[in-house]
This record gives structure tokens, sequence and C-alpha cells, in this order.
């Protein structure tokens, strides 16, 4: 190639973006809550790994969920074009072609896995590339644009770190992560539908059939009391399995008592700006309470804080 | 060789940044890459592998 071939493009293709426009194809916001639920889901097993080993593991497990953020940018650009919280990602915005999304986003689903097999082991490493299909495959190209169960069913990728991270600790699915994975899975969908009530016009010009565009807001603030009701007691039940200890019964207790409370409020204020700030308020919280949550498991069993409440 | 039947423009000054950037990055990420096998072959070996007869 010459140097006068170096510096031509042809005219109509991109030259590609910028360096912190891939990074934020890997959503990382969503890629430091998988470190960290991970990270939990590796605290509470029974078993050792070499911190190099454990780090090495958790930035596969990180990397990985990128990619599947990756290629989900990569299959939604049509969508996220016309939602104003997605109209200025990479894809939409213009910044990288989709063909550039895909390759990055294939490339790093299929080298984290590699790594988190060689460093790990293989059982952790399907788990992830099952995380990686699932959120890819099954929840963006399939069940987002089919049903208003999109997240419900979707939200098992988000509930997988935890049982990854306790794959890589004991070569195995154990108890402790499943649960950790049951809480994820029921939280997501009073999360989620918090602000679908309040995105609801723009998810209908999209096309996506979330719960409100489906069966109404009614029925949906409806399911958030039910699925609040259902989660404020599973949040206990590391408790009763002796892996969560008091500190996490508080904040369990608590913030199962505010969930419940807030998706009540959603609820009864139906309409105007009562309405916004109830849904909204619900959806803050719920970050808070399941962030809470996962820090007082992981500060019960990294910092000696663990008191057992039951013997 | 440039394809004939593709009109072809000069980058800017902006775009040639943007890629300089960018080899750059690439750069270091094969780097870290290197450094992360690296680390991971030493950590699998265990410090055994230095207990060795000569």
């Amino acid at each position: 190639m010459t140097s006068a071939t170096n510096t031509l493009s042809p005219a109509v293709a991109s030259v590609g973006g910028d360096v912190p426009d891939y990074f934020a194809l890997l959503k990382p916001r969503v890629m430091v809550l998988v470190i960290f639920t991970a990270l939990v889901g590796m605290s509470v097993s029974h078993g050792h790994v070499s911190p190099a080993i454990g780090a090495i593991s958790l930035f596969a497990i990180a990397v990985g969920a990128g990619a599947s953020g990756c290629l989900n940018m990569w299959w939604d650009a049509d969508i996220d074009a016309v939602m104003t919280r997605t109209s200025s990602r990479p894809i939409p915005a213009g910044k990288i072609t989709s063909s550039e999304a895909l390759g990055f986003g294939l490339f790093l689903s299929v080298a984290s896995v590699m790594v988190l097999g060689l460093a790990a082991n293989w059982l952790s490493a399907a788990l992830l590339a099952f995380t990686i299909v699932f959120y890819a495959v099954i929840y963006s190209m399939w069940l987002k644009r089919a049903t208003a169960q999109n997240i419900v069913i979707g939200g098992a990728a988000g509930a997988l770190p935890p049982v990854i991270g306790q794959a890589v600790v004991t070569g195995q699915v154990g108890i402790e992560s499943l649960v950790l994975f049951a809480i994820i899975f029921i939280w997501t969908p009073p999360h989620f539908w918090a602000l679908a009530l309040i995105k609801a016009g723009e998810y209908a010009r999209a096309g996506i059939p979330m719960m409100p565009n489906v069966a109404g807001p009614d029925s949906t603030r409806r399911q958030i009391v039910w699925y609040s009701l259902f989660l404020a007691p599973l949040g206990l039940v590391p408790v009763a399995l002796g892996f969560g200890g008091l500190l996490y019964a508080v904040v369990g207790t608590v913030g199962g008592i505010g969930m419940v409370a807030l998706s009540v409020r959603v609820l009864k204020n139906k309409t105007g700006e009562a309405e916004k700030k109830a849904a909204m308020g619900l959806f803050g919280f719920s970050i808070l309470y399941l962030f809470a949550l996962f820090s007082a498991l992981l500060a019960e069993q990294s910092l000696g804080l663990f008191r057992a409440v039951v013997a | 060789m440039p394809d004939p039947k593709v009109e072809y423009r000069p980058l800017t000054p902006e775009e040639e940044a943007r890629r300089r950037k960018r080899s750059v990055a690439i750069a270091l990420a094969l780097g870290a890459m290197v450094l992360l096998f690296f680390v991971l072959t030493i950590a699998k070996l265990g410090p055994q592998v230095l207990n060795r007869p000569l």
C-alpha cells in the first residue's frame, strides 16, 4: 500500500469512530453492575481462587457482558434511533457503522469466553457464552419485539453473573448463586416497568411491546405490586439459608418494605406529575435496593461483618 | 491497490487523528492481552514452576 492510498478513504464509507465511541458500545454502566454482582456471587461461594485468576475472570465476565451489549446495540440501532434515551448511542449517532459494531461484538464475545475458560473453567465459560447468546439472540433479536414478557424472560441474562461468579470459584453452580439469580430475576420487572410506565409513548413509537403498551398501565401497576410482594420475602432467603447475616437481614427487610411501599404508591398515583414522580421514585429506589442487598452480602463476606441470624 | 471503481477522497486532519488514536488503542489492547496471558500463565503454573532441577 502506498502512502498516498494510506490517507484515502472511500468517499461514502465511514472512517471509524473515536475510541470512547467503541467503549460506549459496551454499555460501561451495565459492565460495572455485572462485575459487582459476579463478585458477590464469588464471595458467597465456598471455595478459593487466586486473586490473579479471580481478577482475570471478572474482567472476562465484564467484557462478555460488554460484548452482548455491543451486539444488542448493533441489532437495535433502528429502534435506538427513535428513542430519546438511546438516540445518542454510537450507531444511531452515525459515529460507528453497524458492521463495525457487529465485528467488535463478535470478537469480544469469543475472546471473553475463551479467556474465562482458560483462566477459570469451562463451566463458567459456557455460562458466559449462554448469557451472551441469551441477551443478544433470545432477548434482543426475538423477545424484545415479540412479547410484553420481553424483559421478564430476558432478565435471566442480567441475573446470571452471580452464577458465573460462583462457577469460577467452585467449578459448579450452588444454591447461593441460584438464590441471587432469582432475586435479580424477580427484581427486573418492577424495575423496568416503572421506567416503561413513563416512557410508554417512546416504546410505542419504536414498536416495542412493553407491558404498559400491551396490557395497559393499570395492569402493569398491579403486576409491579405483585412482583414486589414476591421480591421482598425472596430477598430474605439468603438469611434463611445462612449466607446472609444480620446486616443483610436489616437491609433486606427495610429495602423490601420500601419496594412494596413504593410499588403501592405507583398503583395509587395514576395521573399527571404524581404518576411520574411515583414511577421514577420506584425506578430509582429499585437500583438502590439491589445495590444495597448485594453490598451487604459483599461486606459481610469480605469485611468480616457476618453475624449469623439463623443458627 | 485502490479499487478504480470506487471514488476516493483524502482523510481530513480530524479523521486522521481519530484513526491514529484508534491504532494506538488497538496496540495498547494487544499489549494488555499479552500481559494478561502472561499473568494467567504464571498464575496457573504457580510458584512451584521455579522449583525444578536444572
